[in-house]
């Protein structure tokens, strides 16, 4: 079992055949994944990887029965992308793209759920189920199936959890990298309950950040509604106020979003807190034998 | 980016958000033809930094001849400006706006920003103007009015109505203030801002509204379709080191520690510092090095790193996903031909490649290059470098 994605899913990629699309759709083909086409507007009709190339999203989806996107289109383009795949169906899409306009994904999300279409990202290394589907840019080699959920805004800081979690020798059910973007899709309080009722998921491992209060909301319903034991790291303990980190919504304001705050609310619902990276797989490995 | 708050009542200038009339100076001469172009008895000689707090940090002055404007400008052009929001280095004054003095009646606050638990811009108002925002937020959040607005449908008479009577405005101030909330709205969507802040807004006594102060800052992200505003941005308001490293796709924020680090991906890059930290160490820095990292990048990642003289060992913490390690490896190699790294660098690479980097680093045989298991172990030996063990 896994969340949102397995190994029938079928996927168009837009922006297929630029530069970026086509590695990783290449990559995301080797590891499994049922791409099925792609978009490229002025390019349908070709072939690209072996799959056929539309003009449009609804042409792909009634062509190929895609349920999900992947989206690998240049920062400007993103928020008509995702427009675009809502419009024409698409049950999930995966936002890649990093560094479109805050505006542009603030309407296109909202678009996206008034269609009830689900999205991930923008700015993620995108959703992987160890093993059956990869719609992203992580290392796949590093997914080893499991029990373990994984939740995180960092893609690097997902990688690095998969792997201690794999060294500790267990595995991972599906992890999601949710972006670091004032405005995202799936986040905690969507993807907890989704782990929550996975049968093959016995704990949670959630990758917070500085900026925005979604931790705080997560602690609030982990608290109420979450049985399986969580396993948690805020990233920017020691991150200077006022200064934005790499992400576009990583800035502690004010005294609003800071780590310490969020680890205390999370500790507060019973989450179990790491206060360094590198102590994910070790803490997995003594709840789980507890 | 922030903008000046000159800049930003040009901006609101164009969309009819009344503000005082004014002009920048960069010079004290400037500033006393700045004050007779405008006419009239009484002139506001204001410091132009991007930081707010500018009042109470003696940066805000009013003149009542030329003969004061000539001295307070002199006064504060040059002088280096401490306040709650500039940290305790301050800034340094290098232009003054002069503007015309207003009629106040009252004071209050009107604010636009995103709600990022909402997803929707909230426009913010409060008649505790002139105080800090933040204080009055976290003393008495009721004092402020909060009304979200949902962009598919755009500012309505309503909304305006609910900031109004919760300002708990006379009736003939209602319909102006609501067409100065509209017209700030247009300002915030219009221009991709991030957010706005007039403090105060001034309420004058012939119950019209004026903006006597203007903080704007923008999405970076949507720079790229506002070339009027990308044009205002004061370079000389940035950290010089930030900035350059912005130039190569680097995203790097100087910290006081003496641990320099070099990681892939912003949230690896700020658990790198907290690993640091929890390991006894001090990061000297936050460094992205991005997506698309090359030789090029990572020799200038070190270059960048080396800037900062308290740097006494470097950490490179690499997860290879998009950036696969091998290029990292080839990177450092090339770095340390370009750039003179005095000082130990321990390198951890992992994912993509991991393998072929190790042979790399290995087979080049470089002294000053330590290569670590995993994260936490680098951790340890970049610190104990840094106390020089």
């Amino acid at each position: 079992m896994s969340i949102l994605i397995d190994k029938n899913t079928k996927v168009i990629v837009q922006g297929f055949t630029g530069k970026e699309g086509s590695f990783h759709a290449e990559q995301c083909l080797a590891y499994g994944t049922k791409i099925v086409g792609g978009v490229t507007p002025g390019k349908g009709g070709t072939t690209h990887l072996g799959q056929p190339v539309f003009n449009t999203v609804r042409e792909a989806v009634l062509a190929t029965g895609a349920t999900v996107s992947m989206v690998f289109v240049p920062p400007a383009f993103v928020g008509d992308a995702v427009l675009e795949a809502a419009d024409a169906g698409i049950e999930l899409s995966v936002i890649i793209t990093e560094g479109s306009p805050v505006r542009d994904m603030q309407r296109a999300k909202a678009y996206a759920v008034k269609k009830g279409m689900k999205t991930i990202g923008p700015n993620c290394p995108g959703i992987i189920t160890a093993e059956e589907c990869k719609i992203g840019i992580m290392p796949g080699s590093i997914f080893k199936k499991g029990n373990i959920g994984l939740i995180s805004k960092s893609g690097t800081l997902t990688y690095e959890g998969a792997n201690q979690v794999c060294n500790e020798g267990f595995g991972i059910t599906t992890a999601v990298g949710i972006g670091g973007d004032p405005i995202i899709g799936l986040s905690y309080l969507q993807l907890l309950p989704l782990f929550e009722a996975d049968p093959e998921t016995e704990a949670i491992v959630m990758i917070g950040e500085i900026g925005g209060d979604l931790e705080i909301q997560a602690a609030k319903f982990i608290k109420e509604h979450i049985k399986k034991p969580v396993v948690a790291f805020i990233a920017g303990q020691t991150a200077p106020k006022g200064k934005r980190m790499g992400h576009a919504g990583a800035i502690v304001s004010g005294s609003a979003g800071t780590a310490a705050e969020k680890m205390d609310a999370l500790s507060k619902a019973g989450v179990h807190v790491v206060k360094s990276p590198a102590e994910i797989g070790k803490k997995i490995a003594e709840v789980l034998k507890k | 980016m922030n903008i000046h708050e000159y800049q930003a009542k040009e901006i609101f200038k164009r969309y009819n958000v009344p503000t005082p009339n004014g002009y920048v100076a960069f010079s004290v001469e400037e500033a006393v033809e700045n004050a007779k172009k405008l006419g009239g008895s009484i002139w506001v000689v204001k410091a132009q930094i991007h930081a707010g707090g500018r009042g109470l940090g003696g940066g805000v002055k009013l003149a009542r001849s030329l003969e004061e404007v000539k001295t307070l400008a002199n006064e504060i052009l040059g002088m280096t400006l401490v306040t709650h929001q500039t940290g305790p280095a301050g800034k340094l004054v290098q232009k003054v706006y002069i503007e015309e003095g207003a009629d106040i009646a009252d004071e209050l606050y009107l604010g636009v920003v995103l709600d990022r638990a909402r997803e929707m811009p909230v426009i913010m108002a409060s008649r505790e103007g002139g105080m800090e925002i933040e204080k009055v937020a976290a003393e008495s959040p009721e004092k402020i009015i909060k009304v979200a607005v949902d962009p598919f449908i755009g500012f309505q008479a309503f909304h305006g109505r609910e900031l109004a009577y919760g300002l708990g405005l006379d009736k003939d101030e209602i319909s102006n203030f609501i067409k100065f909330a509209a017209a700030l709205y247009k300002v915030y969507m219009e221009n991709d801002a991030e957010m706005i802040e007039i403090n105060p807004l001034v309420k004058t006594k012939s119950g019209s509204f004026i903006a006597l102060d203007g903080k704007m800052g923008f999405d970076d992200n949507s720079l790229f379709r506002h070339p009027d505003v990308e044009a205002m941005r004061d370079e000389s308001e940035e950290n010089p080191i930030e900035r350059e490293a912005s130039g190569y796709g680097l995203s790097y924020v100087k910290l006081d520690g003496n641990v320099g680090c070099m990681v892939n991906g912003a949230g690896l890059a700020m658990g790198t510092m907290d690993t640091i930290n929890y390991v006894g160490g001090t990061p000297a820095n936050f460094l992205d090095v991005g997506g698309g990292a090359n030789a090029q990048t990572v020799a200038k990642g070190f270059e960048i790193i080396l800037k900062d003289p308290n740097v006494k060992s470097i950490f490179v913490n690499i997860f290879g996903g998009i950036v696969r390690c091998d290029r990292i490896a080839n990177g450092i190699l090339e770095a340390t031909k370009l750039v003179d790294v005095h000082v130990p660098v321990i390198v951890r690479l992992d994912g993509t490649n991991a393998k072929e980097a190790a042979e790399i680093l290995k087979n080049a045989n470089i002294k000053n290059i330590i290569t670590a298991s995993d994260l936490n172990d680098g951790a340890i030996k970049a610190v104990a470098a840094a106390k020089g063990n």
